[in-house]
């Protein structure tokens, strides 16, 4: 017989509730501060408790269930905070797939929480009935179906400690709707931690040893970091550790903005679009020291031929993560700010003049060949990269820039310096286009002081547009820029390179997104020359309130460099 | 070269859980061979033993991402001379086809087979052992009409000294810090 352990405090007093209300008292009790929902039957007993509380917790009505995930989805990933996601049982719950396996991938904490039919019908094809157990299961960290009131503190208790510890991810909790109706004692303690999880494996100071041996020997360091730094709070610590070895760092997309652009040690980017030097040297250094990233296959390009003359450190939380794809030599599992700081303490003050010199000359290469053409286009069309870097001075790279999925990604992740950590918020792992839009709502009410810029194309707009109609009710001040190429664009590029211009389903023909924009309620306008572009931007910020910038760009612009798929991380191609 | 590995699995009692494990294997591409679950000898505390004929480095992965499930407490995997394997199988004879009586105990003797039960018209027999042996039998019974066979999922205990209950204890005493911490 299973049940939820549920920790009951000797003595606490509790008090007797329907099941729904104590779903909202524990979600306060996790100081909760919005909830991103939609309603319908299954879930109704909970959205009726939470009119009572409307006080002390926001609820966001999105207008699709996935505007509600990735909404939340945005809001955790400025705050370190976990999002919460509420939806109706059958066709709400199947709704939030996509986001809950973006989450997963990407370790984003959500606690999502489904309606559902009642106990008794369970398994009688009752009406909107889904098995959501089954069908979250793969993309969740861990769920569970509710089906006694006694048991909701508990489960979501343990629900935001599994969410938020460790690696982070999403979880979800089904809670039936007898359960939700029905009478309990309420009462809330905290989970501080179970039998079956170690989500902070300690750090075996002899592997810091081993690896600060292998580092202070090193003659061409090498430092690739991701998210986790992030996740963990430790830009500190990187920063620290990088000055302190004097040792380059380039970064996964993910990892992104854990370390200012500006950075002199700072690199560049990892992958398939990447910097050129960052992949070439990939192949050059002696030793690779992995922070918080796991070596995605659009990181790594072609794994058998991808740093194999190197000697491998990998500082991970995640021990599934450890030989997954790269073979270490040193695994240091644990908590990067913890492993970072020890790390730091052991290894040498260094400095790799040399090194860091081949960094540049292969960024003076790429300048070159790539960049400046990008910046400063000699064609009347607007390039992507010259859009985003405006925008990013316009905004000194203060602001938290939300990507959606293509080529303005990647251009975005290429061209936006930053200031500050947590400001880029993108869809890394699963490429979820229509998830900037919501996500960028959910970022901008997580950082209510930022400016929360939403940089989409055509093609992922016109995934989730409808989520307009919530930033217009909540009047989160979302500056939204839409870079028009009236492609897909990402996908025609690939066509061009490798399916010989055979532009199969590829061409957008658009409707008229600024009046989309007003019909919503939105203030927007579009831009299509160069002249024009500074003055468009600045009365986008100007403007108190969300705002639309469609931007036209060059309809068949590509983004390089590339390292095509399969091709090795120093095959990297300029053009 | 792929070979045979047996997976045990120990696992909190949870609804589910068996479903979360096996779809790692679903997604890459792994066919279970046998699988086999019940209580530990640990009380609350489930042990599943899965067989899977794997690369050894495909298997090695899977283990840690079975291990990484929240609520799976611990993993292990071993080569099949590591453990001490075994399997049952039963069968089912008619008696009213059954002419010769004694070839037939010939036959099981041989096969370190035993009458189980007698159900008036049919015969019950039990063998436990290796795949091969059991599927011998099988074989060698044909010829007498065989009306129903079963056989069960692997069960296998390791030749080493079994570091689990160690690490239970640890585990134990582990969440009890955390939880006294708060
Ligand atoms: C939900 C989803 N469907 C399909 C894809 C495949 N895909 C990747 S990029 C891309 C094109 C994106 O086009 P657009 O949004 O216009 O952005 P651009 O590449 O032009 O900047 C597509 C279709 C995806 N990533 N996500």
């Amino acid at each position: 017989m299973e049940t939820i352990a549920v920790e009951k405090e000797v003595g606490k007093k509790t008090q007797t509730l329907s099941g729904a209300e104590a779903v909202i008292l524990s979600l306060i009790e996790e100081q909760t501060e919005f909830i991103f929902g939609y309603p319908g039957g299954a879930i109704m007993p909970i959205y009726d408790a939470l009119y009572g509380y409307t006080e002390q917790v926001q609820h966001v009505l999105t207008r699709h269930e996935q505007g509600a995930i990735h909404a939340a989805q945005g809001y955790a990933r400025v705050t370190n905070r976990p999002g919460v996601v509420f939806a109706t049982s059958g066709p709400g719950a199947t709704n939030l797939i996509t986001g809950l396996a973006d989450a997963k991938i990407d370790s984003t904490p959500l606690v999502c929480i489904t309606g559902q039919v009642p106990f008794s019908l369970l398994g009688t094809d009752a009406f909107q009935e889904t098995d959501v157990i089954s069908l979250s299961m793969p993309v969740t960290k861990w769920n569970f179906q509710v089906t006694k009131p006694e048991d909701i503190p508990g489960a979501i208790a343990k629900a935001f400690y599994i969410a938020t510890s460790g690696r982070p991810g999403p979880v979800l909790i089904d809670i039936t709707k007898d359960a939700q109706f029905a009478d309990m004692e309420y009462s809330y303690k905290k989970c501080t931690g179970f039998r079956s999880y170690i989500p902070k494996p300690p750090v075996d100071i002899e592997k810091i040893k081993q690896a600060a041996e292998l580092i202070n020997a090193a003659k061409r360091p090498y430092i690739l970091f991701g998210q986790g730094v992030i996740l963990s709070e430790a830009e500190e610590e990187l920063a620290t550790f990088v000055e302190k070895t004097g040792i380059p760092a380039a970064w996964t997309i993910m990892g992104l903005s854990a370390m200012p652009t500006d950075h002199p040690l700072n690199v560049g980017m990892l992958g398939m679009h990447g910097n050129y030097g960052p992949n070439k040297l990939t192949n050059e250094c002696d030793v690779l020291i992995a922070v918080g990233m796991r070596f995605d296959d659009r990181v790594t390009g072609n794994l058998s031929r991808y740093a194999k003359q190197a000697k491998v450190v990998h500082l991970e939380i995640d021990p599934a993560e450890i030989d997954k794809n790269v073979q270490t030599d040193v695994a240091v599992l644990g908590d990067a700010k913890e492993s970072l700081r020890l790390l730091a303490e052991h290894c040498n003050t260094n400095e790799h003049s040399a090194w860091l010199d081949r960094f540049k000359e292969y960024s003076k290469i790429e300048y070159d060949k790539v960049i400046r053409q990008e910046l400063q286009p000699e064609k009347e069309g607007l390039s992507m990269g010259e859009v985003i870097r405006r925008i990013n001075e316009l905004t000194d790279g203060d602001a938290v820039v939300v990507t959606d999925v293509g080529q303005h990604q990647m251009v975005t992740c290429r061209y936006a310096h930053f200031k500050k950590t947590k400001s880029n918020i993108t869809s890394g792992g699963l490429g979820t286009m229509g998830f900037c839009l919501p996500a960028a709502l959910g970022a901008k009410l997580g950082a209510k002081q930022r400016e929360v810029i939403a940089v989409i194309g055509d093609g992922g707009f016109q995934m989730t547009l409808q989520e307009l109609g919530t930033i217009f009710q909540t009047q989160a001040a979302v500056k939204i820029v839409i870079l028009n190429n009236q492609f897909l664009g990402m996908v025609r590029q690939w066509q061009q390179m490798f399916f010989d211009k055979r532009y199969s389903s590829t061409e957008l023909i658009n409707p008229d997104f600024v009046a989309i924009a007003r019909g919503f309620g939105i203030e927007a306008a579009t831009v299509k020359e160069r002249n024009n572009l500074d003055g468009a931007v600045n009365t986008m910020f100007d403007h108190d309130g969300p705002y639309l910038l469609e931007v036209m760009v060059e309809k068949e612009d590509n983004v390089f460099p590339m390292v095509p798929s399969g091709a090795s991380v120093d095959e990297i191609r300029l053009e | 070269m792929k070979q045979i590995f047996t997976i045990v699995i120990f696992t909190e009692n949870k609804i589910g859980l068996l479903n979360r494990v096996t779809s790692l294997f679903t997604q890459r591409h792994i066919n279970i061979e046998s699988l086999t679950t019940s209580e530990s000898e640990y009380t609350g505390i489930h042990r599943f033993t899965v067989v899977i004929h794997e690369l050894e480095d495909k298997t090695f992965k899977i283990v840690k991402q079975i291990e990484k499930q929240v609520e799976v407490i611990k993993a292990f995997c071993f080569k099949d001379d590591e453990t001490c394997y075994s399997e049952i199988a039963l069968y089912k004879l008619r008696l009213d086809e059954l002419s010769d009586m004694k070839e037939l105990n010939q036959v099981l003797e041989a096969n370190e087979a035993i009458i189980k039960e007698e159900l008036g018209e049919f015969l019950i027999i039990e063998k436990t052992g290796h795949k091969e042996a059991t599927h011998q039998l099988f074989e060698d019974l044909k010829p007498f009409g065989l009306h129903g066979f079963v056989r069960s999922g692997r069960v296998s205990l390791s030749k080493t000294y079994s570091t689990f209950s160690q690490h239970l204890q640890d585990l134990e005493t582990h969440s009890k810090e955390i939880i006294t911490v708060n």
